[in-house]
């Protein structure tokens, strides 16, 4: 089976961007990907797409051209941008396509997303009673995981530094202010243990990749990017998601743990081996959980490395390098595209202040409801 | 043949006995599982979950949540924030619960927790209901002081 190569990305900054639709960000961000690349949209032999609230991804088609092209709407949550990438990699592997495009983008209400317990299988009551909240639900999977792994509020307030810190020097970042962790920790509880500096916001924003066949990489002469593995796994029995009224006593593993392993085999790599990573931050809580259900350390190693700094850029593992979705919002079907357009512009260097240097292997990884997770690994 | 749950209400969930309130839980006929709330279907059967149980997680719903789907008092003005969390009813099943507490001071993982019928304050204008949830147990001082540290 042929290697899968990403040759192409485009972005359009995230935030809030009153007068221009999702559509119009996405439609951006494609032809920024286009650009990048050196290709024309009636290049690309398939699309996959996503967007939660801002249309169905293929309504974009008639803006870039109906070339009757196979395009795919994609939804799956969070995990929306991983899941398309995901698709579109199987597509090249699978032998049938050369090359194509991936785009995800989104505009959100603001305030919290607003999910129905329909929706997600579950019954009236549950919402009715104020439980539908994906907030509430990463403060109670943090507050235990604090209470089991000595985890402090001010390593909380740490990892929201450091992304807001981020956030300030990347273009394509929402919130450009930085704050310091003592301001972090004195600000307004939203919901215990997060106060509103540690929670990510719904944003705007759309990001695009192409894609291509070792073939058509090379023939072309953008044969640096490799995907080394992707992988999408969903949740167990036992596992803590989103949206559980019970949960069993006998514990299991999260649907990142086992994404990422399998991500890690077909990479035929480890985690000493990745240079930079963006890691699914819808609070700094997920990020603290995540370091180590994606294998970057044990469980409550979190309060020393962020202590040290080993997280920031300059450190042993720079993440979240953009800000992550603490400093560029989320936009649910571009989000996971953005990690991946960051460790695309970081492997190819000259980033300036936020360059991680002699970046050769990023990693990324999404969460989504009800229980989904996306890794993708890249490099040369 | 069970009766059919209608799970569309909170009284669906509790059954009132003599001794205080139950939660109706879901055994798997099969596996074993303990499940809340009951599913519909055939797979499960319903069983009254223990009233007593260990705090397992907690947090502080904030911010008014949007309607629908929340039934509550969610005008800016006039909301209270509320305590939920989980509690381990302990051989059987971790359900989520709102708490009755006043602050996030008297909660502690792991302590003992109980079942109780609480107000759950509506609109004006529509019929106030209540809903289940779970207190601590034996609160000393000396607990709801150990928590601020």
């Amino acid at each position: 089976m042929d290697d899968v190569y990403i040759i192409g990305a485009g972005i359009h900054t995230f935030g809030r961007h009153p007068g221009k639709s999702g559509l119009d960000q996405g439609e951006y961000a494609v032809r920024e990907a286009l650009k990048d690349a050196g290709l024309n949209w009636s290049d690309m032999q398939f699309g996959f797409g996503g967007s939660a609230s801002a249309g169905h991804a293929d309504a974009i088609l008639p803006r870039l051209g109906l070339t009757g092209a196979q395009f795919i709407n994609v939804s799956n949550g969070c995990a929306t941008g991983g899941s398309a990438l995901l698709s579109g990699y199987w597509a090249i592997k699978s032998g049938e396509f050369d090359i194509g495009i991936i785009v995800g983008f989104d505009k959100h209400d603001r305030g919290a997303f607003n999910p129905q317990p329909v929706e997600s299988g579950l019954p009236q009551w549950y919402g009715d009673a104020g439980f539908m909240l994906t907030t509430q639900f990463f403060a109670l999977k943090t507050q235990r995981y604090m209470h089991e792994h000595g985890i402090s509020p001010l390593t909380l307030a740490r990892v929201a530094e450091k992304n807001l810190a981020n956030g300030a020097i990347t273009d394509h970042a929402w919130r450009k202010t930085p704050l310091d962790a003592q301001s972090i920790l004195d600000a307004p509880m939203v919901s215990d243990p997060f106060t509103k500096y540690m929670f990510c916001s719904p944003a705007e924003g759309g990001a695009a990749l192409i894609i291509a066949s070792a073939k058509k990489a090379r023939e072309l002469g953008r044969d640096q990017i490799r995907i080394h593995g992707a992988t999408v796994k969903t949740r167990f029995e036992g596992s803590f998601e989103v949206f559980a009224p019970s949960l069993t006593i006998e514990r299991d593993v999260s649907p990142c743990e086992t994404a990422s392993k399998a991500a890690y085999e077909m990479a035929g790599l480890g985690p000493k081996d990745i240079d930079v990573a963006q890691i699914q931050d819808t609070e700094s809580g997920a990020e603290i959980m995540h370091m180590a259900e994606n294998g970057f350390c044990k469980d409550g190693d979190q309060e020393q490395l962020l202590a040290d700094g080993e997280t920031r850029i300059g450190g042993r593992l720079p993440t979240n390098t953009d800000g992550g979705c603490i400093a560029c919002g989320e936009p649910i079907g571009a989000s996971g595209l953005r990690q991946v357009y960051e460790n695309v512009v970081q492997l190819r260097g000259g980033l300036g202040a936020r360059q991680v240097e002699g970046a050769r292997v990023a990693y990324s990884q999404v969460y989504g409801a009800p229980g989904i997770s996306a890794v993708c690994i890249i490099g040369e | 043949m069970k009766e059919p749950i209608d799970l569309s209400d909170f009284q669906s969930l509790i059954a009132q006995e003599s001794a205080g309130p139950r939660l109706i839980g879901g055994r798997h006929l099969e596996t074993g599982r303990i499940v809340f709330p009951c599913p519909e279907g055939d797979r499960y059967e319903p069983i009254k979950l223990s009233s007593k149980g260990r705090l397992w997680s907690y947090t502080v719903q904030c911010f008014p949540p949007k309607s629908p789907p929340y039934k509550g008092v969610n005008n800016p003005a006039q909301f209270k924030p509320f305590f939920l969390g989980y509690v381990e009813i302990p051989g059987e099943v971790i359900v989520q619960t709102r708490l009755d507490v006043n602050d996030v001071k008297e909660l502690e993982i792991g302590q003992d927790m109980h079942l109780v019928i609480i107000p759950f304050e509506t609109p004006e204008g529509e019929p106030n209901e209540e809903i289940y949830s779970f207190r601590p147990t034996q609160q000393s001082a000396e607990q709801s002081q150990g928590k601020g540290a």
